[in-house]
């Protein structure tokens, strides 16, 4: 479009600059935090402020692992290995699961079918908040709070919908031919399924088991009711321990955060290209 | 029964066996309790109220309640404000990302950062950002000398709300931004070139060609953010906690007040019941739109 679009040069510049004032106000928030867990407690707090850091420190750092006399430390570690655990099986879970339920919706011609897709979409847009008061109910009896199974369950049901709506349209985007002609070669459906299908498929299922991650890994509504002590308390529910104190630890805080941050930026830099792909697709042509 | 099970009808059911499993038991199984006790005066703190049978009192009592409506306006407002404007902002960003020849991978990139923020993040970021002693706003307009003394941006209930939306409308114009991106690249040439040769202006070509085209995506994106808008409750717990006197009190926090720290459970279930439609409401009138426009275009292509 901008080939043929004939721009003055002073509306060139306009659109660079409106590009660049953007940008600046996406990245500086972000960046601010990931700089102040940088930096010295002493300077955070200093009137005037000081723009420019004098010294970088990984004080924070260790003095959230607990690894500093001064500083009483939180169990940071075990909060992340929580997060880590709850995420990753009720992704791993989701993703099995969903991709059943997927592959049937895609393949299939069945009774019910538009009423239980509508079903799996209208269990997702329950709040999360709102899921937690009954769920906490339940839970309680069960002896499932404060526990990692309790936190996998929830986050599984969370993230199948969403996995039926992504494999559902990548299964679609793969002619059905191709598993027909494998079929017709002897494999059984099976086979075909794992042979021809699956390996088409990864890119789009890898994606979204990348996706269920984020979403249990952020995710803070249900986990700050559900979860207690460090059994199970996961990342962003243990950020808020923080805050508990009068006066706000910034330094400590924003540590914790460049911890949270660091695993999503990772991933979503890996899925960037099929997150676009995956949500486009999967609802224009559905 | 077991007939049925070996044939090949079964298999898509079979296949979905386990989802709709899981689903029933954390999803469907904990609304149906959620309705019961709505219907009862259940407190924390008394297990045995979990039986005392009210009939609609506890809806009376939400309903006659003046913070709830509150409440309430508040959030249909904080809903309606910020994806309009993450609507508008988004599209922008996205009509000038386009416009830029070189470098646009680095650009959507770059535009993907608040996506991968946790909600409670966000929150942080700007209770932070916005904090009066050494937040980077006040420090920021203090050194420029625009202002004397700092602002208490999340102290005053005008602010506070400002702050809230600023931080909403941070985190979630990106999925505009990025979904009409995509729609901006897909959009075929010729229709524009030829209204060009036509001598429609820009104003019209966008009008009349590019706006009806980004439709769908503008639809899904709605959709998308209506399923997780209650996300917004994480970035309002750590900013404000609803405060200053309630005055950014959202029906999610004034549900978890009620439920957990006054530990009436019937009110707050019921409360739970009114958001929850709220937020299918949302979805569904995006979604209906989406379907339409979807129709659309498979007529025309």
């Amino acid at each position: 479009m901008s080939a043929m679009t004939i721009e003055k040069p002073w509306q060139r510049w306009l659109i660079r600059l409106g590009v660049f004032v953007s940008m600046t106000i996406l990245v500086v928030p972000g960046a601010w935090v990931v700089l102040t867990a940088f930096r010295q407690n002493i300077e955070i707090l200093a009137k005037p402020a000081v723009w420019i850091p004098q010294e970088l420190t990984l004080k924070n750092f260790q003095g959230i692992f607990g690894l500093l006399d001064t500083q009483q430390g939180l169990p940071v570690a075990q909060y992340f290995v929580n997060s880590l655990v709850i995420s990753v099986t009720s992704t791993v879970v989701a993703i099995a699961v969903g991709m059943m339920g997927g592959y049937a919706f895609a393949r299939y011609r069945f009774k019910g079918k538009g009423a239980l897709f509508l079903g799996f979409m209208l269990s997702r847009t329950v709040p999360g908040v709102a899921l937690s008061l009954p769920l906490f109910i339940l839970w309680a009896r069960l002896g499932l709070i404060d526990t990692s199974w309790g936190m996998i369950l929830v986050y599984m049901s969370i993230n199948i919908p969403f996995t039926i709506w992504l494999t559902d349209g990548f299964f679609r985007q793969i002619p059905i031919d191709l598993s027909e002609a494998a079929q017709i070669d002897g494999c059984t459906r099976w086979q075909a399924f794992w042979k021809v299908e699956f390996p088409l498929a990864r890119a789009g299922l890898a994606s979204a088991a990348i996706f269920a991650f984020l979403t249990s890994w952020n995710e803070y509504a249900l986990a700050s009711q559900l979860t207690r002590t460090t059994a199970s308390k996961t990342m962003p529910v243990g950020l808020m321990d923080f805050t508990a104190q009068f006066t706000v630890d910034w330094a400590g805080m924003s540590a914790m955060a460049v911890l949270i941050i660091i695993p999503a930026l990772v991933l979503t830099f890996i899925v960037q290209k099929h997150l676009i792909a995956g949500l486009t697709f999967g609802g224009v042509k559905g | 029964m077991t007939r049925f099970f070996r044939s090949p009808q079964a298999t898509p059911y079979l296949l979905l066996l386990p989802a709709i499993a899981v689903i029933l038991a954390v999803v469907l199984v904990p609304l149906l309790v959620s309705l019961w006790t709505s219907f009862t005066g259940y407190n924390l703190t008394k297990p045995a109220t979990l039986f005392q049978w009210v009939g609609l009192r506890n809806y009376q009592r939400v309903l006659a309640s003046s913070d709830f409506w509150w409440a309430f306006g508040r959030t249909v407002l904080f809903i309606t404000i910020a994806l309009n404007l993450e609507l508008l902002l988004g599209l922008g960003l996205a009509l000038l990302v386009n416009k830029i020849t070189w470098g646009q991978r680095t650009l959507r990139t770059i535009m993907m950062f608040p996506m991968m923020f946790s909600p409670i993040l966000v929150g942080f970021q700007f209770k932070y950002l916005f904090n009066d002693a050494v937040g980077l706003v006040n420090n920021a307009l203090f050194d420029l000398g625009l202002i004397r003394e700092p602002i208490a941006w999340l102290v005053d209930p005008i602010l506070a709300n400002f702050a809230i939306i600023f931080a909403e409308v941070w985190m979630s114009t990106s999925v505009f931004a990025i979904l009409l991106l995509a729609g901006l690249m897909a959009l075929p040439k010729e229709p524009l070139e030829a209204a060009r040769v036509d001598g429609c202006n820009p104003w019209q070509v966008f009008r009349h060609i590019t706006l009806p085209f980004l439709m769908p995506f503008i639809y899904i994106a709605m959709t998308i953010r209506s399923l997780d808008v209650a996300r917004a409750y994480d970035m309002v717990r750590i900013m404000t906690n609803g405060g200053p006197a309630g005055r950014t009190e959202l029906l999610w926090t004034l549900m978890t007040r009620t439920g957990y720290q006054n530990s009436q459970m019937g009110m707050a279930n019921a409360m739970g019941y009114v958001s929850i439609i709220l937020s299918i409401a949302f979805t569904v009138f995006y979604y209906r739109k989406l379907t339409q426009a979807r129709t659309f275009m498979g007529g025309a292509q």
